[in-house]
């Protein structure tokens, strides 16, 4: 086990810079993931980790030792891939064997860890079977167990959920997860799905266009993202952005939507965009008019949207709601958790 | 009706297929059977079958030829011709395929520029070439020869197939600790396998068969490949077809035997990417 610096690391091609001056630190035992939209660079980060990309300026620790120039091999890692990656005329177990065979460890040895990967894993009756005959789940499980039997400092798994189905990803996810609270090994993770980034990591970073947007733990980036970005691309459903400006101490949208702020430092005048997750607004008396426009419920809760001028604001309630489309209602929001943002997306504090 | 009209597309299909199956077919099932007949019996009814499956050509092939030896040179011949051209061909195809270097394409280019040579036409300079370095009437002379064509389209079609490879298991041998030269052994060309098979038929018929080079190049009788050593048969008068025939059968059944053998993997080979 091994903690990874990333310090001041860029990554270009050659007139094109994908990643521009990144530093994350990433403790001991620490389970990160790093999420952003596609093309933000995630996987040329983790790729860059892995030593299956150049650095171009910077440098990546890996355990306190610089590991730049630094073979693939010679690091210390495992690396799940998104399709796996399994060599298709090897079985299981030889999958699995082949890194602890290249680096000669003893047979009776070898033996050993596959068998307790192979346990963990639920692979056990698998072992002689070829990965073609093994469904997307199993293949995922082997991928993991190959990682695990080799006692890497640091794990590495890219998108290693998308090829499967909504259902076996839930299970999967809590797999991952248990897996770690189990082996405490540094992992780096890289996802572009918020749910999975909220559910499993320790601490999230957040990324966009080559740039750290912010890093906290999934209720940190939840409750008090410091842009429009984080606070959009964090939650499900996401956060409700109205636009608009400050006048006599309230926000007020272009067509006419008056509603109550929070402390801070903003001025009369000042264009702002107001932040409000769904689950902070409720059905109510007084507030907000508007009508109903759909309605979604999923058992633990209900979305609503509801049309207000001409905006669209999506409330989540966990009581049932006897409502319909068309049905005229009022919104109250709760002041105490609306976000603020500048102009320029950065937040805005009291 | 829907299932009418796809019995009698099903069914045409199936005839024409069977129709060609004949086509291919009957010529060989001649050469079978005339294998069994004098000159006389050939000439009277060639396509009747033979009054007696007697052994007698194929008595005569055995004291009248070498058949052994030529039998023997044909198959030092293709199967040293196939295993350089596999070794050298699979080198440079991964090369080009999965490392990017700055001639890639370049090479590649010079590589299929090869297959646009008639090499039969430059057949005095190459005689004149292996002559100067002493390999006319050698093993290696032929063995060159057939190299040098096989190659192009070797290298063409490992190229293509390396090329659709995941990159993934590559990197992941890479992490688990492999060199480049195990990678390329362990991983890559097993999977490459398909490929390899066709690249193997595809000039191994064409070698076994080739009777034009030996002819030049091979003045030695201990040399002579298979179809060359039979043009003993061929004389100047008369020619013995019956023992002709029986040679022809007898030097078609290994390639014929190999195909069957590999036909599977060939098949899977030319279909990949077809399918998935």
């Amino acid at each position: 086990m091994s903690s990874v610096q990333i310090r001041n690391v860029s990554k270009s091609y050659a007139q094109t810079s994908i990643i521009k001056d990144i530093t994350v630190d990433i403790p001991d035992g620490e389970f990160v993931i790093l999420v952003g939209p596609s093309g933000c660079g995630k996987s040329t980060l983790l790729r860059m980790i892995a030593g299956l990309e150049d650095i171009t300026a910077g440098e990546i620790e890996i355990g306190n030792n610089v590991i730049n120039d630094v073979a693939p091999k010679a690091r210390d890692i495992a690396m799940v891939f998104q399709n796996y990656a399994l060599y298709p005329h090897m079985t299981i177990r030889e999958n699995m064997e082949f890194a602890l065979s290249l680096k000669k460890v003893p047979k009776p040895q070898i033996d050993t860890k596959v068998m307790r990967a192979a346990e963990i894993l639920g692979l056990k009756d698998l072992l002689t079977r070829y990965p073609r005959q093994l469904s997307g789940g199993q293949r995922q499980r082997v991928a993991m167990g190959r990682a695990i039997v080799r006692d890497p400092k640091v794990f590495l798994f890219d998108e290693p959920l998308s090829n499967l189905d909504a259902k076996l990803r839930v299970q999967m996810r809590a797999e991952i997860k248990a897996l770690h609270q189990r082996l405490k090994t540094t992992t780096v993770y890289v996802t572009h799905d918020q749910v999975e980034a909220m559910t499993m990591a320790d601490r999230i970073v957040v990324m966009r266009s080559g740039v750290v947007e912010q890093t906290g733990t999934p209720l940190e980036l939840y409750d008090d993202p410091v842009n429009i970005f984080v606070a959009q691309f964090i939650g499900s459903p996401a956060m409700n952005v109205l636009e608009g400006e400050i006048k006599d101490g309230a926000f007020e949208t272009s067509d006419g939507i008056r509603l109550a702020m929070p402390a801070s430092n903003a001025v009369d005048g000042q264009k702002i965009s107001y932040g409000i997750r769904p689950e902070h607004i409720r059905l109510s008396d007084q507030g907000v008019a508007g009508t109903i426009h759909v309605v979604e419920p999923t058992g633990a809760s209900t979305e609503v949207i509801v049309q207000a001028g001409a905006q669209q604001i999506a409330l989540t309630a966990h009581e049932r709601l006897i409502s319909r489309p068309g049905q005229q209602v009022r919104l109250a929001i709760d002041t105490a958790k609306v976000c603020l943002f500048d102009a320029d997306g950065l937040r805005l504090r009291g | 009706m829907k299932t009418s009209n796809e019995w009698i597309k099903n069914g045409s299909i199936q005839a024409l297929l069977v129709l060609n199956a004949l086509l291919m077919l009957y010529p060989l099932l001649v050469m079978v059977l005339s294998a069994f007949k004098t000159n006389a019996e050939i000439f009277s009814s060639p396509f009747a079958l033979p009054h007696s499956f007697s052994t007698a050509n194929l008595q005569k092939v055995w004291d009248q030829t070498n058949f052994i030896r030529y039998m023997l040179n044909s198959f030092g011949v293709t199967l040293a011709s196939i295993a350089l051209i596999l070794v050298f061909g699979t080198m440079a195809a991964y090369a080009i395929a999965r490392y990017e270097f700055k001639l890639g394409g370049a090479v590649l280019m010079f590589f299929i520029s090869g297959m646009t040579v008639p090499l039969k036409l430059a057949i005095i300079p190459l005689f004149i070439q292996l002559d100067a370095l002493h390999l006319v009437d050698t093993y290696a002379g032929l063995i060159l020869v057939y190299v040098a064509m096989g190659l192009p389209s070797a290298v063409f079609i490992l190229t293509g197939f390396l090329r659709t490879l995941p990159r993934e298991l590559e990197e992941s041998a890479r992490i688990d600790g492999a060199s480049e030269l195990l990678i390329m052994l362990r991983i890559m060309l097993p999977l490459a396998r398909p490929a390899m098979v066709i690249v193997a038929i595809q000039n191994a018929v064409p070698i076994w068969n080739d009777f034009f080079f030996p002819l030049i190049l091979i003045t030695s009788d201990d040399l002579k490949t298979l179809p060359q050593g039979l043009t003993v048969f061929i004389g100047e008068f008369t020619t013995d077809w019956g023992v002709m025939f029986t040679g022809l059968t007898l030097a078609a059944l290994p390639i014929t035997l190999l195909y069957i053998v590999l036909s599977k993997q060939f098949i899977a080979g030319i279909t990949q990417g077809a399918v998935k």
